[in-house]
């Protein structure tokens, strides 16, 4: 349906004009080094947006702007997709990103009473972060992980297996004294 | 010394870098020579880290061993695969190994992921050249004759599929590998891709040249880092080598691969969806026809196939399509990496023929429980996968089997249940990641899940039970029948499964008793 739906006056559907960078110096380096990295490639979206939340762990509202000009799309349209996909974030994270899976086999090895453990301990729910900052928490639906569940991600590859509500607040405590 | 360690996302979640670290000081401390080897995982779960030392005899394995029992290993005599309280003995004498058919599985846990001599030295690419010196439709009679089917979990002929591109006039082709391996207690892609990434390479070289496509797609769900990792150095050798590229071989055949990375969309492994994902779209699901394989990836004729069907391809194209056909049973043939997952004690991977019971899975392979309950339910093929009740335990694992009564065998995925599991709450869990998961395109789906989960919530507060029980059933049926796609299509069979051999979950014994 995205993208198919003509608006009411069609010669509005043209590609956004560049608009100001609103962007920090450092933010518009990484959305520059995306679209130089991807621009070329057949279905550039997707990894466009990779490249930009892998550099500042978000995407950024005022990267929309930039990212539609450079594809000849509407911002809606880039809106969208990152709205679409969990995986997409359009505000920072806390220090950490913290992944429970939830799916089913992880729930057979005790991952309800983890989640509720991690939402009680950490005084926040799903897609929120702690107030100092150090853990966003987040679902995710199964890592791969189900021969030794409950499994939990931290950060980019830091996987865990049959984590224990005890080893949750000792990975917790880790995560809290590293610092970054 | 040869020692291996697996480098599997598994082995390294239950400490393997620890251990390989712990081993590589050890050896140091006691100045001796050391090639360690980061292997795949033999799918042995329970067992990892597990470690195999290499010796005149074979591969001696001791496992678990965690970093902090590698001194006393190598007290033992580590080196000469000597005695100490975690031998397991050779390897391929393990039990749990023995008895399986490791056929695309063949090389995992063995050779060394990214060395594509080890590959070659371990019959890699023998199909591969088969398949260059044959003529395209008679690489496609071959696959279709082997009666290999979708292992994504469809189980669509893939002869068939890569029939229909072959036959398409186009300037260009595409091969799409759906690695987006979203359903819970599967990992076998996963497996796959980091212990034998070669074997996938070579599968979708197969595919390409077999239906004139020049252009490989593998879509890779972004849970999967290590994975994403062990492609892209395995797709950058494979160009170094001269397997990609321009010149396939020297056959003076192009093909070009790419990885790309999903972004957490359940949706995205239906297969119309991942290509609009691929596009650069929102990953919403396309009505059909046209089919992929006519207007598919940038409305060009795709062959979109799962990871476990183009890695079964190698094996099919080198041995012949009897091989592989002689295994399995009725229209299943070959052989299914089944995965062992959720409450089991020894959880892992067993690829055999089609043909096993679920009853020689739990209990033979996977040893009963983990927590030494009763097994009270199994979900077989993913979150769209029906709860199967001790009742159906001796089912057969075959894909027509297992639709009679209701089930989907799916990509293998075995997720067991001890005794403490709700019903109610899978059920309700069912149509909750649906309406997560929805990408939003047709109604029955996109509604429909909400209204499931608070029709569940309203029975699981005792309101009007059996007014919303029918209720429940009803809307069970618009979504089966009224939905774009399979997961609309199939989140009513956990649901219905429940109701009906856990129905006492859902207060059915309040129902039948008189009052």
């Amino acid at each position: 349906m995205t993208g198919k739906q003509q608006p009411l006056n069609p010669p509005r559907r043209r590609a956004e004009s560049r608009p100001d960078a609103q962007l920090a110096p450092a933010a518009l380096v990484a959305v520059e080094r995306a679209l130089a990295a991807h621009l070329d490639k057949p279905g550039a979206l997707l990894p466009i947006l990779h490249g930009v939340q892998n550099a500042l762990g978000f995407v950024p509202a005022d990267a929309v702007p930039l990212i539609a000009h450079a594809l000849n799309l509407t911002r809606a349209e880039v809106h969208g997709v990152i709205s679409f996909y969990h995986y997409f974030r359009s505000t920072p994270p806390g220090r950490h990103l913290v992944q429970i899976c939830r799916a089913e086999a992880c729930q057979a090895l005790g991952a309800r009473a983890l989640e509720a453990h991690a939402k009680q301990s950490l005084g926040i729910n799903f897609h929120e972060t702690t107030a100092d900052g150090a853990i966003t928490l987040e679902p995710v639906y199964c890592l791969g992980n189900c021969g030794c569940g409950p499994s939990v991600l931290i950060d980019a590859d830091d996987l865990h297996a049959r984590v224990t509500l005890e080893k949750f607040d000792a990975l917790m405590r880790v995560a809290r004294e590293a610092t970054s | 010394m040869k020692v291996f360690v697996s480098g599997d996302a598994t082995a390294i979640a239950l400490g393997a870098d620890a251990t390989a670290h712990a081993i590589a000081a050890e050896a140091g401390r006691r100045g001796l020579a050391l090639d360690i080897v980061r292997n795949g995982s033999r799918g042995m779960f329970w067992l990892e880290p597990l470690i195999e030392v290499q010796t005149p005899a074979g591969r001696v394995a001791y496992g678990p061993v965690a970093a902090d029992a590698v001194a006393s290993l190598f007290d033992a005599g580590l080196a000469h695969g000597a005695a100490h309280t975690l031998k397991l003995g050779l390897t391929e004498d393990i039990r749990f190994l023995k008895k399986q058919d490791r056929l695309s599985f063949a090389r995992v846990g063995v050779t060394d992921p990214l060395r594509v001599d080890d590959y070659i030295s371990h019959g890699g690419f023998l199909g591969l050249i088969n398949a260059l010196a044959m003529a395209p439709a008679d690489i496609v009679a071959v696959v279709t004759e082997s009666g290999l089917r979708g292992r994504g979990g469809a189980a669509f002929p893939t002869g068939i599929k890569w029939k229909t591109v072959l036959g398409e006039q186009s300037a260009q082709k595409y091969v799409v590998c759906n690695a987006d391996e979203g359903d819970s207690g599967t990992f076998s892609d996963r497996m796959l891709m980091e212990g034998d990434p070669f074997c996938l390479i070579e599968g979708m070289l197969i595919a390409g040249i077999a239906v004139g496509a020049t252009q490989g797609y593998i879509y890779l769900r972004s849970e999967y880092p290590h994975a994403h990792r062990a492609l892209k150095a395995a797709i950058a050798t494979a160009y170094a080598a001269g397997w990609l590229g321009a010149d396939v071989h020297g056959s003076g055949k192009r093909f070009d691969l790419e990885v790309r990375l999903g972004a957490g969309a359940y949706i995205c492994g239906e297969e119309t969806s991942l290509l609009d994902s691929l596009e650069g779209k929102r990953g919403q699901v396309r009505f059909k026809p046209p089919l992929p394989a006519i207007k598919g990836l940038f409305g060009q004729p795709t062959v979109i196939n799962n990871v476990i069907s183009l890695a079964s391809v190698p094996i099919v194209l080198d041995k012949g399509a009897a091989f592989y056909r002689n295994y399995g049973v009725g229209r299943s043939r070959g052989t299914l990496p089944i995965q062992l997952a959720g409450n089991l004690k020894h959880t892992g991977l067993v690829e055999k023929a089609f043909g096993v019971t679920l009853r020689e899975l739990l209990y033979d392979y996977g040893g009963g429980s983990y927590s030494g309950r009763p097994i009270r339910a199994v979900q077989v093929g993913g979150p769209l996968g029906a709860y199967m009740p001790e009742a159906q335990f001796d089912t057969v694992l075959d894909y027509e089997a297992f639709a009679a009564i209701g089930a989907m065998v799916g990509h293998g995925g075995i997720v067991a249940f001890d005794d403490t599991v709700n019903m109610l709450e899978q059920a309700r869990y069912a149509m909750e990641f649906c309406a997560v998961e929805s990408c939003g395109k047709c109604t029955p789906c996109r509604i429909g899940s909400t209204r499931g989960v608070e029709v569940i919530d309203r029975i699981r507060a005792g309101i009007e039970r059996d007014r919303n029980v029918m209720l429940l059933k009803d809307l069970c049926n618009t979504m089966r029948f009224g939905s774009l796609c399979a997961l609309g299509g199939l989140t009513p069979d956990p649901v219905r499964s429940v109701l009906e051999h856990f129905g006492e979950d859902f207060g059915a014994r309040a129902q039948s008793a008189p009052a």
